[in-house]
């Protein structure tokens, strides 16, 4: 970064990563928020794409009331960077605002819009996370399918893991990604997260590689432990990071964030 | 190419038009009309072998190489407009018996049978192409998940129930394994990926005992029993819980 040769220079563009999550209420939007945080704090330009059009909840986690969303550049009221906000991390965000249920199905203009909205925000940033919506619609999946990566939040409960499950197979079979971190929030003990990751891995050999005919890997990049932090951070509104740096969740989201940097 | 540096105009009787001519009777498509050497009657001529080499010369079905452009031009349309589209791949159960036993004679006949009984069985809109010995193909365009199921059951109980005449005094009965997928919508995809998630389904079906349909599974009905229980069952997971 600090000696760009002159080929590079203009042509950066960020390293988009879907967060995503098969079931709802697994923490999704509670790790982009502090996962941009954290990056942001390694030097990295972040945004964080609202990609959860109808139940959008980014602005109720950074405790923000913004004038423009990305339904008033959807819709032609305002410019697309009169839509990108400064978050409390130190990182940019764009928020779907309420109103977007409208665009909860993917019509080909919510499709388009979505794509023309990516594509401008790319050269721009070192970084674009896009929190995606909780299952695994025709607007999850598109949305992923334009991530250079996806990151599957998982907790050690059984719907959780049967849905990331379904995802990582939807995934694989419908994108041919062969490549997926996965990230265990709620962890009650240590290693925890190695071991759903084991378990996940083995049903994905068995079944999700032999139909795509190519070996699915699953990489552990974090597990996040439960931490009453966490809640109270929520309940505040703020940036875990922000409010607890200190507590081992918030540690456990600035390895993570360190993992993706590699 | 530049306008002004255009080779003169071209006289139809330069070309050597025999064989295609040839060809045309051999299909059994007749001359062109018009004038012979006039652009209408060239016209005539270039859409007649563009019809024969799109189509399969035993049962008059889209053939493999129309067949493949019929299935990129759907895989765009789907990304595009996102509507769902269901690729169907049938093979013709034990078919090498039928012309080892009954000649290759009642072998194009069952072929030909099996082609019909298909274009029946779907919508005009629909693809239907031979695209190999015994291998056919079916594009669906606009077709709902719930719809799949039914459609190919409908298309293999129709092959099935239809019995083959291939001599005055002898019928046979002949059966399709039936495997399918549905183009991811919205998604960028590919034509092989499509054909190759199909094929994958006709394996299955063949495995499971053929004269069955397998489809893919679509996003509702993803995790089955087994897997769940993979996915919960060991001892490791349990000393955790």
């Amino acid at each position: 970064m600090s000696t760009p040769s002159a080929d590079n220079g203009n042509t950066r563009r960020a390293r988009i990563t879907a967060v995503t999550s098969g079931k709802g209420g697994v923490g999704k939007t509670f790790v982009s928020a502090n996962l941009a945080a954290a990056l942001a704090r390694r030097g990295e330009r972040v945004l964080v794409l609202d990609a959860d059009l109808g139940l959008a909840n980014l602005d109720v986690v950074l405790n923000l009331y913004p004038k423009i969303t990305l339904h008033d550049v959807f819709t032609g009221k305002n410019t697309l960077d009169e839509a990108i906000l400064q978050a409390p991390g130190g990182f940019s965000v764009l928020l779907a605002g309420s109103g977007m249920v409208e665009y909860s199905r993917l019509t080909p203009e919510v499709r388009d819009q979505l794509l023309n909205v990516v594509e401008t925000v790319k050269p721009r940033f070192d970084r674009v996370l896009l929190d995606t919506g909780a299952g695994i619609s025709d607007v999850v999946l598109f949305t992923v399918s334009l991530a250079d990566d996806v990151l599957i939040v998982a907790t050690p409960e059984p719907t959780s893991l049967t849905d990331a499950y379904a995802t990582i197979k939807v995934l694989a079979t419908t994108q041919q990604r062969v490549a997926v971190k996965l990230l265990v929030n709620q962890v009650l003990r240590p290693g925890e997260g190695k071991v759903i990751r084991g378990q996940l891995q083995q049903v994905v050999d068995r079944y999700v590689s032999q139909m795509i005919n190519a070996d699915v890997k699953l990489e552990l990049v974090g597990e996040i432990p439960s931490d009453t932090a966490v809640r109270e951070a929520v309940q505040r509104r703020q940036l875990l990071l922000e409010c607890f740096p200190g507590s081992v969740a918030a540690q456990a989201v600035g390895a993570l964030a360190g993992r993706l940097c590699e | 190419m530049n306008a002004r540096t255009r080779p003169a105009a071209l006289d139809p009787h330069d070309l050597r038009l025999d064989a295609a001519l040839q060809l045309l009777e051999h299909a059994g498509q007749g001359h062109p009309h018009g004038e012979p050497g006039s652009t209408a009657w060239l016209q005539g001529l270039i859409d007649s072998l563009c019809d024969i080499s799109s189509r399969d010369a035993l049962t008059g079905l889209a053939n493999r190489r129309s067949f493949q452009v019929a299935l990129s031009r759907e895989i765009d349309r789907v990304a595009r407009a996102g509507e769902p589209a269901l690729l169907l791949v049938l093979d013709i159960d034990h078919f090498k018996r039928v012309n080892d036993t009954c000649g290759h004679a009642a072998g194009d006949l069952v072929l030909k049978a099996v082609a019909s009984v298909l274009q029946d069985a779907v919508r005009p809109m629909d693809t239907v192409a031979r695209v190999g010995g015994e291998e056919f193909a079916v594009i669906l365009p606009n077709c709902p998940s719930a719809f799949g199921e039914a459609v190919a059951e409908r298309i293999r109980r129709r092959i099935e129930n239809r019995p083959v005449v291939i001599s005055p005094r002898q019928e046979i009965h002949v059966s399709v394994s039936v495997g399918g997928a549905f183009a991811p919508q919205w998604v960028r995809s590919s034509a092989t990926l499509w054909t190759e998630r199909a094929d994958l389904q006709l394996y299955r079906a063949k495995a499971q005992g053929r004269n069955r349909v397998c489809l893919e599974p679509t996003a509702a009905s993803l995790v089955s029993a087994e897997e769940k229980g993979l996915l919960f069952g060991t001892s490791q997971f349990q000393d955790l819980e």
